[in-house]
């Protein structure tokens, strides 16, 4: 299938071809530049180019796969550093130097190493699509290995063995392969999903104690600019307890992943010891690498992320920023000329969200296992105002709103989360796993700890008109013991050592704190004065 | 790919910077043309869009003076392109390369596209190489790196190019003086703001290199003038190994003219009439900030910009500002109150924020108290400032001794920390101060 180029405008492009299906995946020009054909008519096809179009000239060919936009998946994933269309960065590195120079194609995978590969079926066994045919061992991990069709086993390899080859057949001839392509836009199948009761452990006291993430949860973090959520999404990549990473830096800053580079490489994971980097995967697009990169990297990093979620591991999916994704949309949109919707959106921006929600979920396998795919997701609203388009459509679909809050931020408390405005769906089902695996009291404690910052709030608008000299005495203490809680357990500094906070340290320091409230209380009862019992 | 130049005569429309043209046989996207006027003047354009044979021609000039019978247009088959030696450094030139200072052109080394390449995220070096600008509520609480964007954000009125201009000679001073380049770009300038840029430059005897786009020229070159002073920029870091600091100012004229530009291409417009693409428009501009890893490819040298943003009605929220914060690392907020004041510079350090400023300080950068002396005097001036409302409300008497002190910590700390005049102050004067000044209201 070839055809040529009849118009340029921006990112997108007519050509004069047909045979393509929408969504195909095409080549476009000499320069082989990726895109996705959009639209289609008669003869006429409009094509989203993922890369930049200059020097792109008319007449030039355009190539279709027959094929829509995939990511490789199969080991060698992991510690991976990838652009938004899975291209692997060190690699081009070595490639074309320090600049992205232009578009080339290079695999995720390295179709030339050798793996181990351990078969967990014999030859004669009956296997069926999606069941597991044996394990790679990718790092620490067991990378199993899931079959692509269905039939009695003719042949397996157990041994070492490279991905460009068949590692065994079925006997109508079918080969199996160690890996395959995937669309990014098509959610991987599963037997069913299951209800999130599990706790995802952050480390921030904030998140853990007053607003608990599921294991198959959807959080998003929205907050005007400095209010350090990119701070908080990569303190939880590095704490949070699940097995596999994947952190999209999603139209976000250059020097920003370099940062994040340079921490994971010398960082171990607090829950098993290994290295940071061999648990994660990186999707890149910065925000000055194609727009339409952008777009798609959202969709290749969940695409991976479920991957791993089919071998039975609990994955995490951090992106930063959705809202950069959102605006790639808009521009998609507008350069195709279509109908806008509120600020100039897509209309289908929430549906398009929804779906992209919804592929998180805690779920039983095909091949029976249990995995998690949960999200944790920031939003940049335009001026920090939540009643944008693209918070509003996230609210109506996400489980967990932490709300990243500016006077907070400026007042250097971070993580500057919001604790009236912000909530989590997903309380009342993990309270109870907390309560057993950590304290009795957890539900208890965390109630009180609401009560206190409510009543010092109240307090604080009497104490601006009167004085704080005008409240009694234990309103004072109320207000001091409020802000125990506010500055010793709800702020923790990113780069010390109480960034991570596992549960028991977390419960054991609001438990002092309502100690020492406790018996500053009684001893005001008893008559002293309100300063001697500060004092002590 | 054609090899030679094609000239036509087929111009069909002409409307404000943009020209239609027409049975033009395989232009291709983002193409330099020279368009000829009747009176012989030559102007450059760049290919916008094609359909078909009907191409869209951005031109970066003035187009007064054009007709659609007598003008032609020449393609010349490549992509603008800045010209590159070491030469360049001490010229000035106006927003579409061409020399302004009556010397002639120098013979270039190289040609670069101007837009650049977007850097490869692995190949970045992380950022921490303290850069000293002489002020106390930079160096001390924000502190800049190499590598950085942060810009300046101003209201209108508010001495916001005596800071830059301070940033620059302090940062021209220790740095090693070889190793380091200014690379001024000045868009939509008045005079008098330009000859006092000028005047600190010649002053400085640095070296630098300018583009200069004054308020009463072509729009266009005003969205040039950054691309090409930042191809330079690059050029000089990462293929000469220089620190290379880039003045932008102002950024508010660059986004105003990236919409009447948008606007004439009857593009759908956003917030404020601004485009939907700013934001991936202005990340092109400041996200070629940075550093590359110097052990894979030996080049030590580095990007940083200084955008000056004038905030348009003061508004923090406004567009430009915004989109700026949401990119750039941090930012330097002035302070209309503080100006009032008498403070000078009149940095708000609350709203203000270096994100980079982790790494880049502490022992081996600047002092192993820096980060202990920032937290303390940030906190109590936080806490200042908040009870100021409440001073407001039951007045001075009515608070506790505790609090007055705190009062007080907050006006000494504008006055004597953050007011500094035009005097530099040596880091280790900085951290001094800051220590003194905590230790007066017995804070530590």
């Amino acid at each position: 299938m070839t055809g040529k180029i009849k118009g340029i405008s921006g990112p997108t492009v007519s050509v004069e071809m047909s045979g393509l299906k929408l969504y195909d995946r095409v080549y476009v020009g000499h320069a082989m530049l990726t895109g996705e054909v959009v639209r289609l008519e008669k003869d006429m096809a409009v094509v989203q180019i993922y890369e930049d179009t200059r020097g792109l000239g008319i007449g030039e060919p355009v190539k279709g796969v027959g094929m829509p936009l995939t990511v490789r998946l199969g080991p060698g994933l992991l510690s991976g550093m990838f652009d938004g269309l899975q291209r692997p960065l060190k690699r081009l590195k070595e490639d074309m130097g320090p600049f992205i120079t232009g578009g080339k194609e290079i695999y995720a995978i390295d179709y030339m190493k050798n793996w181990r590969f351990h078969p967990l079926k014999k030859r004669g066994e009956d296997i069926k699509t999606g069941e597991i045919l044996g394990y790679i061992e990718e790092g620490a991990f067991k990378h199993f290995i899931h079959s692509n069709h269905s039939g009695r086993i003719k042949w397996i390899t157990d041994g070492d063995c490279s991905l460009n080859e068949a590692i065994g057949e079925v006997e109508d001839g079918s080969m199996l392969f160690g890996c395959h392509e995937w669309p990014v836009r098509m959610p991987r199948q599963y037997k069913r999903k299951l209800s999130p009761s599990e706790p995802l452990i952050t480390g921030q006291r904030c998140i853990d104690f007053l607003f608990p993430i599921a294991r198959g949860g959807t959080v998003i973090m929205p907050g005007g600019f400095g209010t350090g959520k990119t701070i908080l999404e990569q303190s939880i990549a590095k704490f949070a307890d699940v097995d596999i990473v994947v952190y999209v830096g999603c139209g976000e800053r250059g020097n920003e992943m370099a940062e994040l580079i340079d921490d994971f490489s010398n960082l171990t994971d607090p829950w098993t010891g290994r290295g940071l980097m061999e648990r994660t995967i990186l999707v890149v697009n910065t925000s000055n690498m194609p727009v339409a990169a952008r777009e798609a990297s959202i969709y290749t990093a969940v695409t991976m992320a479920e991957y791993y979620r089919d071998m039975g591991y609990h994955v995490l999916l951090l992106a930063d920023s959705l809202s950069r994704w959102a605006e790639a949309s808009r521009e998609i949109s507008s350069s195709l000329e279509e109908m806008p919707g509120e600020e100039g959106y897509p209309t289908y921006l929430a549906s398009r969200l929804s779906g992209f929600f919804e592929r998180a979920g805690i779920v039983e396998t095909l091949s029976g296992k249990v995995g998690s795919l949960s999200m944790v997701l920031s939003v940049s609203p335009p001026g920090g105002d939540f009643t944008e388009p693209v918070t509003q459509a996230c609210l109506r679909t996400a489980g967990a709103f932490l709300m990243l809050d500016t006077s907070l931020a400026h007042r250097r408390h971070f993580p500057a989360i919001n604790w009236f405005q912000s909530y989590s769906l997903y309380a009342k089902e993990i309270i109870p796993n907390f309560k057993e695996r950590v304290s009795l009291q957890w539900e208890e404690l965390m109630h009180r700890c609401r009560e206190i910052l409510q009543r010092e709030e109240a307090l604080r608008e009497v104490a601006e008109i009167v004085g704080i000299e005008g409240l009694q005495d234990a309103d004072r203490l109320l207000m001091k013991a409020s802000e125990m809680i506010r500055l010793e357990f709800l702020c923790q500094n990113a780069y010390t050592g109480d960034a991570f906070s596992p549960p028991e340290k977390t419960v054991s320091k609001i438990a002092d704190i309502f100690k020492f409230y406790d018996n500053a209380e009684e001893k005001l009862k008893q008559g002293v004065h309100l300063d001697g019992v500060l004092k002590s | 790919m054609r090899l030679s130049e094609h000239i036509y005569r087929t111009i069909s429309s002409i409307r404000g910077p943009l020209l239609l043209v027409e049975n033009v046989f395989s232009a291709r996207m983002g193409e330099a043309v020279r368009i000829l006027s009747p009176d012989n003047r030559e102007m450059d354009g760049e290919v916008l869009k094609i359909e078909g044979d009907t191409v869209l021609i951005q031109v970066y000039e003035e187009t007064r003076g054009l007709d659609i019978e007598n003008s032609s247009v020449v393609f010349t088959d490549s992509i603008k392109k800045a010209p590159l030696s070491l030469d360049i450094i001490g010229r000035i030139f106006n927003g579409s390369s061409i020399p302004i200072d009556n010397l002639p052109m120098f013979i270039p080394e190289k040609l670069a596209p101007v837009t650049g390449f977007p850097m490869n995220p692995s190949a970045r070096a992380r950022p921490e190489e303290f850069i000293e600008t002489g002020f106390s509520s930079i160096d001390g609480l924000n502190t800049l790196v190499k590598g950085q964007k942060l810009p300046i954000f101003s209201c209108a009125g508010l001495p916001s190019k005596e800071l830059a201009a301070g940033i620059l000679k302090n940062a021209a001073l220790k740095g090693e003086k070889d190793k380091f380049v200014v690379v001024f770009v000045a868009i939509g300038l008045t005079y008098h703001e330009y000859s006092f840029y000028r005047s600190i430059l010649e002053e400085m005897r640095m070296k630098f290199v300018a583009f200069v786009n004054m308020a009463d020229e072509p729009v266009m070159e005003r969205l040039l003038a950054p691309r090409l002073g930042l191809t330079v920029a690059e050029y000089l870091a990462f293929e000469r190994g220089f620190d290379v600091l880039v003045v932008i100012t102002d950024m508010t004229n660059y986004c105003d003219a990236l919409r009447e530009i948008s606007t004439a291409r009857e593009e759908l417009p956003g917030r404020r009439g601004y485009p939907g693409y700013m934001y991936s428009d202005l990340a092109s501009i400041y996200e070629r900030a940075g550093r590359i890893n110097d052990q894979e490819y030996g080049s030590s040298g580095s990007v940083t910009i200084l955008p000056v943003v004038t905030m348009p009605e003061d508004d923090i929220t406004h567009p430009i500002p915004d989109l700026t914060g949401y990119i750039t690392e941090g930012q330097i907020v002035l302070s209309r109150e503080l100006h009032q004041k008498g403070i000078s510079p009149p940095v708000d350090v609350l709203p203000s924020l270096s994100r980079l400023m982790q790494r880049g300080i502490g022992e081996g950068h600047t002092r192993e108290d820096h980060r202990k002396i920032a937290n303390l005097l940030y906190k109590y001036y936080a806490k200042g400032r908040d009870l100021r409302r409440l001073e407001a409300i039951v007045g001075r008497e009515g608070m506790t001794e505790d609090d007055r002190g705190m009062l007080n910590f907050a006006d000494a700390f504008e006055r004597e920390f953050v007011h500094q005049g035009m005097i530099r102050r040596s880091i280790n004067e900085t951290l001094d101060d800051g220590i003194n000044l905590l230790k007066r209201f017995s804070l530590v």
